[in-house]
C-alpha cells in the first residue's frame, strides 16, 4: 500500500442530471484531475470499463458533461463470491469558467482513462493587463 | 444454551447482540480484504474463479500477479501525470503510486493455468481450480 490513501469506494453521483433513467443502473462519479496549463485545460477521468465507443462528451454553453456507458461483463455460469465494487455508468458535469475554443477540443481514451484537452480561446490567452503606477 | 438459562442471566445479556458480534467476527473471515485498494470482485464456479479489478491507467506491463495455493496477489503501480512548471491543479482526485492486493480464494488455484487480460482499465484474471481439488463425480451403479 502506498503512502497516499486511495479511494476504495466508488462514489455514486449525487445528481443523476437529466431525470430518471429508463434502465435501472447505478451511475458513478469518476475521480478526476483537472490541470490548467498555459494554453489549455486538461480533464482526466478514471472510467474503467469505458472505451472510445462508449464515452460521450458534450459541451453545452459552459457545461461540460462526461458520460461513460459500461457494459457489465459478468462471467457466465459463475456466482458472485466477493463483491467489493459495483458496476455502472459514469457521469460528471463541470461548469467551465474560462472561455474554451470549442472547435479544438480533443478527447482520448486509454486503458479506461479519459483525457480531454480543452484549448483556451485566443481571447482568454492574452488577458494579461499591465498595471501602470499612477503619478 | 437453554432459554431458561438466558432468563437467569438477566436482561443485561442480549442474545441478539451476541449473535451480531458473532456474525461480525465471521464476516471478517468471509471477506478478508475489504479494506484494501483496489476493490475486487470474485466470481466462482465449480472449477474456476474469475477475479476482476478496476485499475484504470495502469500499464499492463507493470501488473504482477502471483498465486500461492489459495492466495492471489496483484501488484501494480500508476505514475502521476507529468507536471510542468506553471501548471496548476484545479482538482486532484485520482490516485497514483503502488498497490498490492491479496485475495483469498475459496479453493486452491492451478498456478500454471492462470490467465489474465487487461482491457479498458479492467483486469480480468481467470484462475482455474487445482486439479487435485476439483470435485469428482461419482457414478452410481444400479444392480
Amino acid at each position: 500500500m502506498a503512502d497516499t490513501v486511495k479511494e476504495i469506494q466508488k462514489k455514486e453521483t449525487e445528481t443523476p442530471g437529466k431525470g430518471e433513467l429508463t434502465r435501472a443502473r447505478k451511475i458513478y462519479s469518476p475521480a478526476v484531475d483537472i490541470i490548467e496549463r498555459k494554453d489549455d485545460i486538461v480533464v482526466i477521468a478514471d472510467m474503467p470499463g469505458v472505451d472510445d465507443t462508449s464515452v460521450d462528451i458534450t459541451l453545452e454553453k459552459n457545461v461540460l458533461t462526461i458520460y461513460g456507458k459500461v457494459e457489465a461483463d459478468i462471467p457466465e455460469k459463475h456466482t458472485l463470491y466477493l463483491s467489493e465494487y459495483g458496476i455502472g455508468d459514469y457521469q460528471r458535469v463541470f461548469t467551465l469558467t474560462d472561455e474554451v475554443d470549442r472547435e479544438k477540443i480533443q478527447a482520448t481514451v486509454k486503458n479506461g482513462v479519459v483525457k480531454i484537452l480543452l484549448p483556451k480561446a485566443e481571447v482568454v490567452k492574452t488577458r494579461k493587463i499591465s498595471v501602470k503606477a499612477e503619478a | 444454551m437453554l432459554w431458561s438459562d438466558l432468563e437467569r442471566l438477566g436482561r443485561f445479556w442480549d442474545p441478539w447482540n451476541e449473535f451480531e458480534r458473532m456474525q461480525r467476527s465471521l464476516s471478517r473471515w468471509v471477506s478478508p480484504s475489504s479494506a484494501e485498494f483496489p476493490a475486487v470482485n470474485v466470481w466462482v464456479s465449480g472449477d474456476a474463479a474469475v477475479v476482476t479489478t478496476e485499475t484504470p491507467g495502469v500499464d499492463p506491463k507493470s501488473i504482477d500477479i502471483s498465486v500461492v495455493g489459495k492466495t492471489l496477489t496483484i501488484r501494480g503501480s500508476r505514475n502521476p501525470e507529468d507536471h510542468r512548471e506553471g501548471d496548476s491543479y484545479h482538482r486532484r482526485e485520482r490516485w497514483s503510486g503502488q498497490f498490492t492486493k491479496t485475495v483469498e480464494m475459496p479453493f486452491s488455484i492451478e498456478t500454471n493455468k492462470v490467465e489474465a487480460k487487461f482491457s479498458r482499465g479492467v483486469l480480468h484474471i481467470n484462475a482455474p481450480r487445482a486439479e487435485a481439488e476439483k470435485p469428482k463425480k461419482i457414478a452410481v451403479k444400479s444392480d
